[in-house]
Formats: structure tokens, C-alpha cells, sequence
């Protein structure tokens, strides 16, 4: 009772603690008073600089694509009713990168700012509408896991192919970049942009959420007990693909958080998929920004991908999730 | 009165005709049980009716309005519906699995209005769930958890009710429990309509036995009229003996 009652206000408690956190370390260490200091408008230029300028927009971008990527995984957890379903695993994710890689490759961004996240959202939506319709047809979760890697396959196979056929190498890191995930050098504005589809995308799942602890029931009697089955596809396929679109547009395909973070909350929570949402989203922004300072201050050649990172900790955790699920709906 | 009726309800799925020009009537006060071999379609009729499927041809209403027209929400509140498949997404609590009940009048697990809290724990009591409440249904036995999906649907306070198979693979006790609970249901003004395959149980409860077969509804009324021998080989092919409302199964024919 407690645990859960704390469970939220804690997560809140620790992100803020580990937001502040990344913005002390780094190449040059800050103390705490200075970056205090400078996130309330004192200090030094040079102090304002690296907080305002690089520290804090990197931290929060890693922390709303992680949020972004945890309400997802838990809405469409909730949705299909399995704990491994995930924007990552259901190829939702790579499939807005390799949208956004097009958009990049055909130098559409070069049109508008809104490009960029506009072409990755289509990409998640497309990717997310096709698993539903999929669910809509089957009952069986292995099936649409299998679809999404299929998903995921093709679309890996036709990043390879615009990587293959790359003019130059600066479009291939570009596009590396994107495959691999990371919220290195992001600006405010580049938050800015994705903003408005992480919101709208978040709204819309918290306001459906309530048809999630209904579908607990699985979908006919879900349907009994007054949810209008069609409208619930609708919302959390739109939420979850506007959400993590938005999240790929910031910070490229980052896997596994949207199924970590869910399944460490859902015990807190009583396993209610609505209910896990919120928190859900807390703790996988947390996990991205813990992993994000790690990536930052471990002493390696080239900085690591955040991406790469969140799948070294991530698929193991997929796997063992895997492992010790009972079957309950094939 | 909140009544349930078909006329001339006919489904089809391609070429195959699953239900054929079905009149079935459920009303307050009444246990109905619908009775059949596997694929007469029971179940396929119960859920156009319900508005829940397409139907073909012909018209369901449900307090005088057509299913196809109502909302789920309408439909939630004037029938609780329990379908053959009942898996659990979640290791839930069984008290927020019975809250579910209350999702058509806005509730959800965790937050429940007065009135909602008041059904949820009636209807608990009334399926003698009230030390089971705060267990993970994940810990349950099937006979406890064929309970927990009754509160459900009681929790919901709706006039009719409709269960498909709900003492499907339940031990005996368990079966007359259920069959108990759903009979108080009815002794207070309830409606039942209950899909079941043990004709034993069916004749012990039922006011009311609906015979399909093939698709066709053949015969509706008191057991005493429509349970013969002679319509259990037509209907099921066995031998059986009858007496009143016992009815002894002796093989195949």
C-alpha cells in the first residue's frame, strides 16, 4: 500500500535528482553550487553555456524519450495484453527511423523544421497500425510478436540498402546515428519539435487508459462490460505511435525500455495496465537519463550510442521476461 | 421490463449459416438454459444478439432497442455477458477484476464512486468471494475464479444476465455453486440465460430449456415439456433415460 502510494511522487523525486545529476558531470565537473547557481540565472556565462546549452537539453531529451517510449510500451502492453510488446520489439521504433532516414536521405528535412518528426510519427503509425489490425485478426501474441519482427527485419533491410547506396559518408553517420539512437548534441529546439507530438501522443493514452484495465478481461468480455473495442485500437495505436514517433524524431530507435519499465511498475501497481502508465513513463525516463550520464562518463574511445546501451541491459531483460512468463494467452 | 428478444435472427459467415431464423426471448424472472451439441451455435447466436457480431438477417432488441444501435455502454448496463473465454491479461487483484464490472457506469480498478464500491462488495459477498478479495487471481482455483467472473458480471446490477458455459471444466461442487449463485440471481428478479452441456444441471435449474441444433432453434419451453428421451438422441445422439427432471445419459447411440 505504501510502496505504491509512493511510487509515483519517488519516481518524480528521483528523475529531478538524476536530471541534476547529469548536468554536475561531464567532461568538466560542475559543482552542484554552480549549477544551481546557473539553472536559476547566476553563474558565468561559460557555467550558463554548458548547463542551458548542452547538459540540461541532453538530459531531457533522454528523459522524455524514455517517458515517451515507456507509456508506449505500457499502453500497448496493455492493449495486446502481453508483457514483451514494445515499440522496440514490435519494430514500431525502427520503422519511424527508417522514415526518418528517407526523410534524410531525400534531404526533406531541408523543407521545414517539422519534417524530421512528421516523417518519423508516419513511420511509427504505420507500423503500429498494422500490428492492430494484425491483433484484430489474431488472438495470438506470438503471432504479432513475430509480425513486429518482421517489421523490424524489413525495415532494418532497407536501412541497410539506403546505407548501401549512401552518396557520402556524413549521410551514413547521419543515418547510423538514427539506427542506433542517442541524445548526444540535442538542443531545446529539436525538444521543441517533438514536443507537440509527445504531448498530444501522452494525452491521448492517459485519457484512454481506462479501456486498458477493461481489456484485462481479454477482448469479449472487455466488449461486455461496455468498451468500444475499435475505439480503444484507434487511441492506443494513435497514442502510442504519435508518442514514440516523437521520441524517434528526438533521439532515434531506442529498444527495451518501453518493456523494462512497465514490468518493474506493474507489481506496484497490481498488474492494471492504467494504472501503470504514468509511472511507466517515469521510470523508463529515469533508466534512459541514468544510462545517458553513464554513456557520458565512461571512459571509452567514441562515446557510446545511448541506443546500443539500452539494448546491451535491455534484450537480456527481454529475454528473461520471455522465460519466465507463463503461457496465458498463447 | 428489460427483455431480450430475437426474431427470425439468422448468421452467416461465407456460405455457412450459423444461426437460422432464431426467435429467443429473455426476460426477468426466468433461468434460461440454452442447450445444444458443440457448433449448434450458441454461442454465435447469443453474440448477434447482443449486438456484439454482425447479424445476417432478422432483429435482436434489447429493451425494446436494436442491439446493432446501442452503445457498448448502454448495452453494459442492461446485460452482463460472460463469454466462454475467460483468461485473465493480468495477475490482478480479485476485487479490481470484479471493479471491471462497473467500467459502463465510468469506474475503473482504483477508483470507484460510492455506488460502484457498494455493487463491487455486494457482489462479492454474493459470490461468497469476501476472503478471497484481495488474493491475485493468478493464486485462485478454477472454481474460485468461475466466482470471480460471476461478481463481474453481478457487479455491473444488470437486469439480465448471459453466460456462456460459465461451469465449463468446474468439479461438480463447484458447478452447483455457480448454478446456485446464478439462481439467486434470478429468485431476485434477475434474468439468466446460461449456455450449458450438462443436461442433468440444465433440467435441476432451468425454468426454461432453448434446444439448438444445426443452427435452428427446435424447441423452447418448461423442462418437464421439452426434455424427452426422444430429443435427447434427436438433438445429441445418446441413449437416455428420463424421469422427471433426472435424467440419466447411458452411452452413444
Amino acid at each position: 500500500m505504501t510502496a505504491r502510494r509512493y511510487l509515483i511522487p519517488g519516481l518524480i523525486a528521483a528523475a529531478l535528482l538524476a536530471i541534476f545529476a547529469a548536468c554536475l558531470l561531464g567532461s568538466t565537473p560542475l559543482p552542484a553550487g554552480r549549477v544551481l547557481a546557473a539553472l536559476f540565472g547566476g553563474a558565468d556565462a561559460g557555467d550558463r553555456l554548458v548547463v542551458w546549452q548542452i547538459r540540461l537539453p541532453r538530459a531531457l531529451a533522454a528523459f522524455v524519450t524514455g517517458a515517451a517510449l515507456g507509456i508506449s510500451g505500457a499502453a500497448l502492453q496493455g492493449l495486446l495484453r502481453n508483457p514483451l510488446a514494445e515499440p522496440g520489439v514490435l519494430g514500431v521504433s525502427a520503422s519511424a527511423s527508417l522514415f526518418a532516414t528517407v526523410s534524410i536521405y531525400y534531404g526533406l528535412v531541408a523543407l521545414s523544421p517539422w519534417v524530421l518528426p512528421l516523417s518519423a510519427i508516419l513511420g511509427a503509425l504505420a507500423a503500429t497500425a498494422l500490428i492492430a489490425l494484425a491483433a484484430i485478426r489474431t488472438n495470438s501474441v506470438v503471432t504479432l510478436i513475430l509480425i513486429g519482427v518482421g517489421i523490424s527485419s524489413f525495415t532494418g533491410a532497407a536501412m541497410s540498402l539506403l546505407m548501401n547506396l549512401a552518396p557520402n559518408p556524413f549521410t551514413l553517420s547521419d543515418m547510423i546515428n538514427w539506427m542506433l539512437g542517442s541524445v548526444a548534441n540535442r538542443s531545446f529546439v529539436e525538444i521543441g519539435f517533438a514536443a507537440p507530438f509527445l504531448i498530444a501522443g501522452a494525452a491521448v493514452l492517459l485519457v484512454s487508459r481506462r479501456g486498458l484495465s477493461a481489456l484485462t478481461l481479454g477482448e469479449e468480455a472487455a466488449s461486455g462490460v461496455g468498451l468500444d473495442l475499435r475505439r480503444q485500437r484507434i487511441l492506443t495505436v494513435l497514442g502510442a505511435g504519435l508518442a514514440t514517433g516523437g521520441a524517434v524524431a528526438l533521439a532515434g530507435a531506442i529498444g527495451f525500455v518501453g518493456i523494462m519499465a512497465p514490468h518493474i511498475v506493474r507489481p506496484f501497481v497490481k498488474h492494471d495496465p492504467a494504472r501503470s502508465l504514468i509511472p511507466s513513463a517515469l521510470l523508463a525516463g529515469l533508466i534512459l537519463v541514468l544510462a545517458d550520464i553513464g554513456v557520458r562518463i565512461l571512459p571509452t574511445v567514441n562515446e557510446l550510442k545511448l541506443g546500443v546501451v539500452a539494448a546491451l541491459v535491455g534484450a537480456p531483460a527481454f529475454v528473461w521476461i520471455a522465460m519466465r512468463r507463463r503461457t496465458l494467452n498463447g | 421490463m428489460v427483455e431480450l428478444i430475437t426474431r427470425d435472427l439468422t448468421v452467416k459467415t461465407g456460405d455457412t449459416v450459423l444461426v437460422h431464423g432464431a426467435d429467443l426471448r429473455l426476460a426477468p424472472g426466468e433461468l434460461v438454459a440454452l442447450l445444444g451439441p458443440n457448433g449448434a451455435g450458441k454461442t454465435s447466436l447469443l453474440r448477434t444478439a447482443l449486438g456484439l457480431e454482425r447479424r445476417t438477417g432478422g432483429m435482436a432488441s434489447l429493451d425494446g432497442t436494436d442491439t446493432a444501435r446501442l452503445s457498448p455502454m448502454q448495452r453494459a448496463r442492461l446485460v452482463a455477458y460472460l463469454p466462454q473465454q475467460r483468461l485473465l491479461a493480468w495477475p490482478s487483484m480479485v476485487r479490481d477484476v470484479v471493479a471491471l464490472g462497473r467500467y459502463a457506469y465510468g469506474a475503473a480498478p482504483g477508483r470507484l464512486s460510492a455506488a460502484d464500491a457498494a455493487a463491487v462488495d455486494a457482489a462479492i459477498a454474493q459470490c461468497d468471494l469476501a476472503a478471497l478479495a484481495e488474493r491475485d487471481t493468478d493464486t485462485l482455483s478454477g472454481g474460485e475464479l468461475a466466482r470471480v467472473h460471476c461478481a463481474r458480471a453481478f457487479a455491473s446490477e444488470t437486469p439480465l444476465l448471459i453466460a456462456d458455459e460459465p461451469v465449463a471444466a468446474l468439479d461438480p461442487r463447484h458447478q452447483f455453486r455457480v448454478m446456485d449463485i446464478v439462481r439467486q440471481f434470478v429468485a431476485k428478479g434477475g434474468g439468466a440465460l446460461v449456455v450449458l452441456h450438462d443436461i442433468a444441471l440444465a433440467a435441476r435449474y432451468a425454468s426454461r430449456m432453448v434446444w439448438m441444433q444445426e443452427g435452428r432453434i427446435i424447441a423452447d419451453g418448461p423442462p418437464e415439456e421439452t426434455l424427452t428421451e426422444q430429443r435427447l438422441a434427436e438433438v445429441y445422439g445418446v441413449r437416455a433415460r428420463v424421469d422427471g427432471a433426472v435424467v440419466e445419459i447411458e452411452g452413444a447411440l
